[in-house]
């Protein structure tokens, strides 16, 4: 029994074993000079690992006595998380290597908090929930703060723990209080004692807890407030995997939970759910427009973005989760193409992030330009680009739950959000004269952005077939 | 052949990819060449949807060249026209090549500027022949762009300020628009615009936030496509982008936005307000005509304290678009006919209007009306061709100007007689503004220095003005050659429009 258990989980104790390995491989030999094949290795066995789990397996398999689950739904969450923590991996080589902070603990440390992802969406039992989350969150700590000699970096780790910390209690409260209401930490067990609309006052306020907790890893509003400071804070390329894979991890456990657990009062958490994401959009469309950095922007972007996904999941419904999956799997999509920008912007080899550097842009590099263009205008959710199909599934989802003032809330903070992205494309196309930044760009990052926008135009043929996975994802999910 | 349309459609988009991908340099010959190849497509792309033309059978009131192919979602890509679009499809595929001369001129950015107009030439025409609510909405939202960028890459000194106007006020309309589309979407279960035509959405009164809406759901979608489409004609008093947009846009960018991009509205209402939400619009129609009507006079008045003469032509349109949407909220076959032929003929004149301004923007770089004066006596021809489309403009009789405005305001007198005295003042208003125009710029003596040595039309200019004019005649004397093609639909979309209103007797029209 224990060996068919092991079997399930295969996935994760080949990445964790991976981890442990080439952490003695490289404290053993060169030590920081292994860091550049380090890379390389975790991303191929990440992408493996991906390519795996989304080729092999079918049908549902619960592990541990349901602790944990593998189903349609996980395996699309860590397909996407891992494929997108391996191309974030190697968009930052270069950046990193140039400042001198490609640190072999680097790749290692994202592939264990990888490891913590996959837990997270696998999870079916509150215990194993919050292993993954945590082993997941201290690997991110460390790494916000890999630039130990610079104060906003080690700021931005320091911010991130804290109120991560304070989020994790949290949760950890919501989970007892579920645990003493229900007698159980199980999923499954759960569920049955919050059925048909019925549930008990002590249990709603874990409900309550547990919600909280999630927004924080989400960062929905109002518990977004890390969010800008460590993304500004962070390293670029760390940045770039903020904005991510955690996200995809953190929706996918929010939805595992709320169905998985919770499923049978859908009434009693949708209406706080659709709270959040209209919060969400709205804040982050208009407290974007005041940014003038480009990493805070994108943070603003991302809640925005979380509240879209978040829509998905308000809707309480197959088709929402069906809608948040694939909204996620295009956000991850948009956003590596869009960092593997922002990491080689640079002038004078320096990183820059203010906005107004972009001036000109598209006369020095047009093809460049035009690849942020694209990018831009599917972030701001414009068709034909395939940002417009992730707010259509998540606006179908809505209305399709009788909540349409949801929807419409969602397209005016969607006509807001627009400004900022256009005022990007402004500067690129009719900025005025003046300096702007270093044509370089390191061959990989060149790869991500050019796909990333070639995935933007061409996608809208058929959305690569994401649609029927994440609608298999989503029964799974969804009974 | 069986995909004539999607031909059409993608010949300008395939060509925009060959520009990009293949032509490199930036050079004179480049530019050349990018202005050349654009030219040859769009022609091309001309003369094969006058196959479209050829082959359509007016009598069938059905859409015909369908064709479709599923898509996501239980979407479909389906492509279709009937009398009521096919003739939208040939006004962008004519007018496309004259642009395309029309921007000669250009030297900023040509290759940019070419795959910019053939990559809208695609998107608009798949407006007109979507028949799927997102594919349509897809095509209308994504010229959005390409606009964004001719507007503010190639307009004037104000450019990006009138870009983001043009684009967030647009932006913001048919976002409502989309959310109806997803509320008909789950009403329906489908997204064909034929069945969706066919499927009667409830026309019950509800009530949302306390406040009891007559009409339910059909007034709300009703509302959320107004929304877009008004904004998109442009009606009063969602007008302000238009003016800011045509001021700041280059000639050819006016005159696209003028000539087909505002008939994406008056293509809107036709095909989707009217048809799918006739309780609603029937409960609406008076409020729709009495701001035709306002648009009418309050623009027109507008028009005649204008220095800038771009910012004139602008206010006119937003006039003549005025009985577009009169007449096609008076819901009857003239009042229809009237403003399909108006949309049409205002495509051709006021297209040529902002030509107008072109040539001489060309020469002189200013649009100031005081700048101008006594143009007559160094470019006659230039006089004769300006008077021509001046005379049009005010809807003189013999020129299509005037069968599209006398059509509408017969069928707006059926309608509202009140609405129709009143729109019938803009005809005056518009001969005043217009030919108050045409004296302070091209009659006088000429006295201004600058002007003394201005050339008349080049060849160039000549040939792009010709076929204008040889439509706007051919139409004013012979109106038949649309109405007849738009005729039966026209009458199909009257008669259902009719059978779905209640009886007289126990309708209401509250609200």
């Amino acid at each position: 029994m224990i060996s068919a258990d092991f079997s399930i989980v295969l996935p994760e104790i080949i990445l964790a074993i991976y981890a442990m390995g080439a952490l003695l491989f490289a404290v053993y030999t060169g030590k920081d000079k292994t860091a550049s094949t380090l890379i390389w290795a975790t991303a191929i066995v990440m992408a493996g690992l991906g390519a795996w789990i989304g080729l092999a397996d079918v049908g549902e398999h619960i592990a541990f006595g349901g602790m944990f689950i593998d189903d349609a739904f996980s395996r699309f969450a860590k397909v996407t998380i891992l494929l997108s923590a391996a191309a974030v991996l190697l968009m930052g080589e270069g950046y990193m290597t140039k400042r001198g902070m490609l640190r072999f603990e680097y790749p290692l440390l994202v592939a264990l908090s990888a490891v913590g992802m996959m837990v997270m969406v696998s999870a079916g039992d509150l215990m194993s929930l919050y292993m993954g989350l945590e082993l997941q969150s201290l690997a991110l700590y460390v790494v916000a703060s890999l630039r130990r000699d610079s104060v906003k970096s080690t700021e931005a780790g320091l911010k991130y723990f804290v109120l991560g910390a304070l989020s994790s209690g949290l949760l950890l409260y919501g989970a007892s209080l579920t645990y003493g209401f229900s007698g159980t930490t199980q999923f499954s067990g759960i569920i049955q004692t919050a059925t048909d609309g019925h549930v008990s006052l002590g249990l709603l306020f874990g409900l309550v807890f547990l919600i909280t907790g999630m927004a924080f890893k989400v960062s929905a509003v109002p518990f977004h407030m890390w969010t800008p400071d460590v993304y500004e804070g962070s390293p670029t390329p760390v940045t770039a995997f903020f904005a991510t894979a955690p996200k995809v991890a953190a929706m996918g456990m929010f939805a595992r939970l709320m169905f998985d657990a919770f499923g049978g009062v859908t009434g009693d958490w949708t209406q706080v759910v659709a709270l959040l994401s209209v919060a969400s959009m709205f804040l982050g469309a208009i407290a974007a427009i005041g940014q003038r950095n480009i990493k805070r922007l994108m943070a603003y972007s991302s809640i925005s973005h979380m509240g879209f996904a978040l829509m998905g999941l308000a809707a309480g419904t197959a088709g929402g989760v069906q809608a948040m999956l694939i909204y996620m799997a295009i956000y991850v999509t948009m956003n590596i193409g869009t960092f593997a920008f922002i990491i080689s912007m640079e002038r004078d080899g320096r990183p820059i992030t203010d906005i107004d550097v972009l001036n000109q842009y598209s006369r020095v590099q047009p093809l460049k330009a035009l690849a942020m263009l694209v990018l831009l205008f599917s972030l701001a959710g414009v068709p034909p680009l395939v940002g417009f199909f992730g707010k259509f599934y998540v606006l179908k989802a809505a209305v399709d739950a009788n909540m349409a003032w949801l929807a419409v809330a969602g397209v005016v903070a969607s006509v807001i959000g627009a400004f900022y992205y256009l005022r990007l494309v402004f500067y690129m196309y009719f900025g005025d004269e003046g300096d702007t930044i270093d044509s370089a760009m390191s061959p990989v990052a060149w790869v991500f952005l050019m796909a990333s926008a070639t995935i933007m135009v061409v996608g809208v043929m058929n959305l690569f077939g994401i649609e029927g996975l994440a609608a298999t994802a989503a029964d799974a999910l969804v009974n | 052949m069986d995909n004539l349309l999607s031909l059409v459609t993608f010949m300008p988009l395939v060509a925009a990819l060959i520009l990009a991908l293949f032509l490199r340099g930036d050079d004179a010959a480049a530019q050349k060449n990018a202005k050349i190849f654009a030219l040859v497509t769009t022609s091309a792309t001309f003369i094969v949807s006058l196959g479209i033309l050829t082959q359509f059978d007016p009598s069938d009131t059905g859409f015909q060249f369908v064709e479709s192919s599923d898509w996501l979602l239980g979407m479909q890509y389906k492509m279709g026209v009937d009398g009521i679009s096919v003739l939208f499809v040939m006004l962008t595929t004519f007018l496309m090549p004259l642009t395309i001369l029309a921007c000669w001129g250009v030297e900023n950015r040509v290759k940019e500027y070419m795959i910019a107009f053939l990559l809208l030439e695609t998107l608009m025409l798949g407006v007109f022949m979507a028949l799927d609510l997102v594919l349509f909405y897809l095509f209308f939202e994504a010229g959005l762009i390409p606009m964004f960028l001719i507007i503010g890459i190639w307009g004037g000194k104000e450019r990006v300020y009138a870009a983001f106007k043009f684009f967030l006020y647009t932006f913001l309309g048919s976002v409502l628009m989309l959310v109806a589309m997803v509320s008909m979407f789950v009403d329906a279960g489908t997204t064909d615009i034929v069945t969706l035509l066919s499927h009667e959405f409830s026309a019950g009164g509800m009530t949302v936030l306390g406040v009891h809406i007559a009409g339910g759901l059909q007034t709300l979608l009703f509302l959320a496509f107004f929304a877009s489409f008004a904004v998109k004609m442009p009606m009063w008093p969602v007008h302000t982008w238009l003016p800011d947009a045509h001021v700041q846009a280059p000639t050819a960018g006016s005159v696209i936005l003028a000539a087909i991009l505002l008939k994406m509205g008056g293509y809107g209402f036709l095909r989707f307000s009217l048809p799918m939400f006739p309780v609603a619009s029937d409960i609406w129609a008076p409020v729709v005509l009495w701001l035709s009507a306002i648009a009418i006079v309050y623009t027109s008045l507008v028009a005649l304290a204008q220095h800038d003469m771009k910012k004139l032509i602008a206010y006119s349109s937003v006039a003549h678009m005025g009985y577009v949407t009169a007449g096609i909220f008076s819901a009857n076959q003239q009042g229809l006919d009237g403003a399909i032929f108006q949309m049409i003929s205002h495509g051709f004149i006021s297209g040529a209007l902002f030509l107008c301004v072109g040539v001489i923007y060309d020469r002189m770089h200013t649009r100031e009306i005081d700048a101008y004066g006594g143009l007559v006596n160094r470019m006659p021809a230039y006089a004769l061709i300006f008077m021509f489309f001046t005379m049009a403009n005010v809807g003189l009789p013999g020129t299509s100007g005037f069968v599209g405005e006398f059509l509408t305001l017969v069928g707006i007198f059926q309608a509202n007689t009140w609405v129709a005295a009143f729109a019938t003042t803009g005809v005056i208003l518009s001969a005043a503004y217009a030919l108050w125009l045409y004296r302070r710029v091209v009659m006088g003596e000429l006295i201004k220095e600058s002007l003394k040595s201005i050339a008349d039309m080049t060849t160039r200019e000549r040939v792009i003005f010709a076929p204008l004019v040889v439509m706007t005649l051919l139409l004013g004397v012979y109106p038949a050659l649309v109405l007849d093609i738009i005729g039966p639909s026209v009458s199909a979309l009257v008669t259902d429009y009719h059978a779905a209103l209640p009886d007289m007797g126990t309708q209401i029209a509250s609200h």
